[in-house]
Parts: structure tokens; C-alpha cells; sequence
């Protein structure tokens, strides 16, 4: 089971960079879809909350990732 | 110190913690359930969608700053105690609500309508950010070890419980006053209610003591000094932050707000049912759900938090496109038999358009089955000066379901608060063992309401959002909550433990 979490560690590093990239691009293409002036503020102001909230937690996943691979979390109970 | 605790006095603090924040939960709800009817009040009557999406994103904005009324009221409740902080996060939440109910609206002040409610939502939030810890830990703190989950699943009913009371007194108010007079100013009656309620409870949190953990701590001199410091720059602490994080109050938070605030969103602005119908079968789902709250609680004291929690997410990720495709075919009227179908003479309304010399004439036509199921075909055409008449796109609205499908209904409601109480009964004593005392409030607020309020709370918001995106379906939105309830129940799989602490007491 340590293995699988030092393992898996690795997947959660990368996947923070990942889900960003990811919501980054889509804001940029809903943006760059909107019509008038005004759907097009409504849509920065939308995406432009998401990148705001997401962005330290996807970092905080990298940290989480980081910590499982170092094997901070091997010491605690296996799970039963 | 805490098992010496007579069980009179136990049920005294459960009651008066709860009671608290039941009543902060329902000053927190009320904005979400009448979120299209303040949109329309707050915005310009032609933003259409948008009024909505606004809305949505002013109640994001609430939960959004949860976490930092965690951080602050949290670093608060561990340097001065537990009771006197959540008594001044109650003051807030009751002054914000109130004051929402006194906002003038769009017409009246303009743009400055949304954003006086925009701030006040912020201090709700900020509110209720340090409300939940304060009482979970507080409760906890007075249990006996192995009951912990048992006397904090109470608290968790409330969050349920505030939902539902928000319901009833909206339903109870528009159906005294009247659909128009609820729509003109009625629906800030909830709001202004909720300082008599405020009130009650802080009269009755007066009379709490502190908690006896805490109170000995602070005999003792052991009161952290810094406690955010203490939380987030200790890298022992710091890491339990993260994994409650993301592998338990994640997956929680987004199973919470699917099963209770996007059915209902759902059922109202997708499927189109009537305003009270879409109410109703929550209300009765979260009344037959919520002593499930106290029994998966009770459970988690015999088997442990993990499973039980895990087993939520993944009944949840399984189950919910197929519950939410079956609301959308059985409210679907293009499968509805209406051979037998009566229709009433179309009551027809004619109404300038704001700054043109145009008129939109709107025609509604109720359509009775024979099943007892209704709807009104609502047919709005704009008569121009310039271009003659425009006809518009029918629209179905209104829908009243027969007996067996609003049965079903509840039934299908009821069993994603099931999943609500699976993952959220034993969260409150599962977090409180993970964390020392004297970083107790802080450490386990921030990941709560993290979990609960940014990714839970943000379930209607960024489901609607995809389900708006060209090419995708009405189930679309449901990916959001499916993919962070997989990822958190991967994680939590992976890397929690399933052992409880027996002494909190450190």
C-alpha cells in the first residue's frame, strides 16, 4: 500500500498543473465565444472566479502529491 | 472530564450548538432557494440568463469566502475559546440576512442593489466559515470517546435542517401572500425573519459555558499563540489538513450540494416544474433522510468514519446520471399522452418593452392530462412597429406532476440524502480526531469548508455553467460533481485511516 501511495503521489503532482491548464484553456475558449460586450464580461467574471478558487487548491494538490511521494503519509494506519 | 459529563448536560450543549447553527444554515439558504426571484429583482429585466448565472455567482461568492471566515474566526476560537466566537459569527450571519431583506432592489438604486448584496452575502460567508467548526469541536469536546460521532452527527442535521426550514417558510410565505406579491416583496419576509431566530439563539448561546477541553488548555497556559501558524507552517499538521482536504471533505461537499441544492435547481430549471412542487418533493426527501444523519453517525462510533463516508461518494458517482435521466423523461411532455388532454382558453397578457415602442404579448394555455399531470404552454411573440409580429418559441413551464411520478420523485430525492448523510454524519468527529486542541478550530474548519463550501458549494454554479456549453446535454453538469466525488474517493481509499482516535484530549 505505501508503494500505491508514493505511486499515485506522482499522478496527483501532475495533475494539479493539469486541471489548471485545462480550466485555463476553456476560459479562454467561453471568452473568446461570446457574443455581445455584456455575455462577454458575465463569461471573464465566471471564469475569472473558477481560475481564482482553483488555483491554490490545485496547487495544494501538488503539495499533497509531494508529501505522498516523499512517503509522509506511509506512517499512518492502512486502511482496513 | 468530558465522559463525566451527565447526559442531560450533553443533550443541553448539542441543543443550543444546534439550534445556532440550524439558524445560521437558514440565513445562509434562503439566497439559494430564491435565487431566480432576487435575480430578477436585482438585475435589469432583459439580462434574461444571466440574471440568473449572477445571481448564482453573488451565492458562489458566499461560499467562496468561507474559508476565510475559517481561517479568521477559526484562529479566533483557538486563542479566546470556543463559545464567544461562534456567538459573534451568529451576530453577523442574523445582521447580513436582515439586512438582505432591506436591500432596495434594480429598479429602485440601480447596479448598487447587487452590490450591497454581493457584500452582505460576502459577511454571511465569512460567518459561516467560523459558525460550523466552532460547534462541531465544541460538541465534540464534550462527548465521551466513543459517542463522539453519535453527539456530532446532531450538528450535522442542521446544515439539512436549515435547507429544509429555508424551504418551508418560502413555500409557507407564497402560498399566504400570493405568487405576484412574493415576486414584487414578499420573498423578503425569510430574510427579515431570520433576526427573530437570531435572537432565540444567541440568548440561549449566552448561557453555554466554554468548552471543558479548551477551558483546561487555557488554565494550563497551553493556549496555541499563533494558531494559523501552528496549522499551516507545521508540516505534521499541515499534511492532515490536505488529506482531509482531498480525500474526504471534497468528495463530501460535492455529494452534499448535488443530492439537496442542484436536484432541486434541477428539477426547477431544467425539468420546469411548478415552484412549489420542486420545494415539496425536497422538503418531504430531506424529512424522511434526516434521522439517517444521527444513525450513520452512531454507526461511524462502531465501525469507524472511513468506509461509511467512502461509500456515500461511490453510490453517488454510480447513481446519479441514471436518477437524473429519469427526471428529465418523466417530466418530458413530449412523452406525455395528451389525446385526453384539456386545455384551457389561453389567458393572454400585453406588455410594452422597456425603451421601444414595441409590445410582448404573452399567451398561457393550461394543459390538464388525464393522469392528473399539468403544464402551461406559454407562447410570447413580440409585436414590433418596424417588423410587424416576431413570433417567439413556445415554452413549457409550470409542470405539475401526477401523484406516482412526484412519489417517485421524493423517493429519488430521498436516496441522494441518504447518500448526504452517509458522507456528512460521521465528517464532523472525523475531522475533530484528526486535529490537537489547540489548533482544533482552525485546522479543521479550513478544509471543511474548502471541501464543503468551494467545491460543494459550487456545484449549481459550475454545473449550469457546463450544461450551457454548446453541444452538451442536460446531464452534462453532472461530470463536475462524478469526476471530484471519483478523485476524493480514489484518495480517501488510498490514504485514510479507518481508525478512530479515542482521546481528543491533546
Amino acid at each position: 500500500m505505501n508503494r500505491l501511495k508514493k505511486l499515485l503521489g506522482i499522478i496527483w503532482i501532475a495533475l494539479g498543473p493539469l486541471a489548471m491548464a485545462f480550466l485555463f484553456l476553456q476560459a479562454i475558449d467561453k471568452v473568446g465565444l461570446a457574443h455581445s460586450d455584456i455575455e462577454r464580461m458575465n463569461t471573464i467574471l465566471q471564469w475569472g472566479i473558477i481560475l481564482f478558487i482553483f488555483f491554490p487548491i490545485s496547487l495544494g494538490l501538488v503539495v499533497f502529491g509531494f508529501y505522498a511521494w516523499k512517503g509522509e503519509y506511509d506512517q499512518l494506519e492502512n486502511p482496513d | 472530564m468530558s465522559e463525566a459529563l451527565p447526559k442531560n448536560s450533553i443533550f443541553k450543549v448539542i441543543g443550543a450548538s444546534s439550534l445556532g447553527t440550524l439558524i445560521e444554515w437558514y440565513d445562509f439558504y434562503i439566497f439559494g432557494s430564491l435565487a431566480v426571484i432576487i435575480g430578477d429583482q436585482l438585475f435589469p429585466k432583459d439580462a434574461g440568463a444571466s440574471a440568473l448565472i449572477n445571481t448564482l455567482a453573488i451565492f458562489a461568492a458566499g461560499f467562496i469566502v468561507r474559508p476565510f471566515g475559517a481561517l479568521v474566526f477559526g484562529r479566533l476560537g483557538d486563542l479566546i475559546g470556543r463559545k464567544y466566537t461562534f456567538l459573534l459569527t451568529l451576530v453577523l450571519m442574523g445582521g447580513s440576512t436582515f439586512l438582505i431583506g432591506l436591500v432596495p432592489s434594480y429598479k429602485s438604486i440601480g447596479y448598487a442593489a447587487p452590490v450591497l448584496v454581493l457584500v452582505l452575502r460576502l459577511i454571511q460567508g465569512l460567518a459561516l466559515g467560523g459558525e460550523y467548526g466552532g460547534a462541531a469541536t465544541y460538541v465534540a469536546e464534550h462527548a465521551p470517546k466513543n459517542k463522539r460521532g453519535f453527539f456530532t452527527s446532531w450538528i450535522q442535521t442542521t446544515a439539512t435542517l436549515g435547507l429544509f426550514l429555508s424551504l418551508g417558510i418560502i413555500v409557507m410565505t407564497k402560498n399566504v401572500l400570493g405568487a405576484d406579491t412574493f415576486a414584487d416583496w414578499g420573498w423578503r419576509i425569510p430574510f427579515l425573519l431570520s433576526i427573530l431566530l437570531v435572537v432565540v439563539s444567541i440568548y440561549i448561546r449566552m448561557k453555554m459555558h466554554e468548552s471543558p477541553m479548551f477551558s483546561k488548555l487555557k488554565a494550563e497556559g497551553n493556549v496555541s499563540k499563533n494558531p494559523l501558524k501552528e496549522s499551516f507552517n507545521n508540516k505534521a499538521n499541515f499534511k492532515m489538513v490536505l488529506l482531509a482536504l482531498f480525500g474526504a471533505t471534497m468528495g463530501q461537499g460535492v455529494i452534499w450540494y448535488t443530492g439537496q441544492f442542484y436536484a432541486q435547481s434541477f428539477l426547477e430549471n431544467t425539468c420546469k416544474l411548478n415552484f412549489n412542487d420542486s420545494r415539496y418533493i425536497l422538503l418531504w426527501g430531506i424529512a424522511f433522510a434526516t434521522p439517517f444523519f444521527v444513525i450513520f453517525g452512531a454507526w461511524s462510533d462502531r465501525v469507524g468514519r472511513k468506509w461509511i463516508m467512502l461509500g456515500g461518494m461511490l453510490l453517488g458517482i454510480i447513481f446519479y446520471r441514471p436518477i437524473y435521466q429519469t427526471f428529465l423523461d418523466d417530466t418530458d411532455t413530449s412523452k406525455m399522452d395528451l389525446s385526453l388532454a384539456n386545455y384551457s382558453k389561453p389567458s393572454v397578457k400585453r406588455e410594452l418593452i422597456d425603451g421601444t415602442p414595441d409590445s410582448l404579448y404573452t399567451a398561457t394555455t393550461k394543459v390538464l392530462l388525464s393522469n392528473g399531470a399539468s403544464f402551461n404552454r406559454v407562447q410570447a411573440d413580440t409585436i414590433s412597429k418596424t417588423s410587424g409580429i416576431l413570433t417567439g418559441k413556445e415554452i413549457i413551464k409550470d409542470k405539475i406532476l401526477p401523484t406516482s411520478i412526484f412519489w417517485k420523485f421524493v423517493g429519488l430525492i430521498f436516496f441522494q440524502i441518504l447518500l448526504v448523510t452517509m458522507v456528512y454524519g460521521p465528517i464532523a468527529a472525523f475531522l475533530v480526531e484528526l486535529f490537537p486542541t489547540k489548533i482544533r478550530y482552525t485546522s479543521m474548519s479550513l478544509p471543511y469548508h474548502i471541501g464543503n463550501g468551494v467545491f460543494g458549494g459550487l456545484v449549481p454554479f459550475i454545473a449550469t455553467l457546463i450544461a450551457s456549453f454548446s453541444g452538451s446535454t442536460p446531464l452534462s453538469g453532472l461530470w463536475y460533481p462524478i469526476g471530484i466525488a471519483t478523485l476524493s474517493l480514489i484518495i480517501g481509499t488510498v490514504y485514510l485511516s479507518n481508525k478512530k482516535d479515542e482521546s481528543i484530549n491533546d
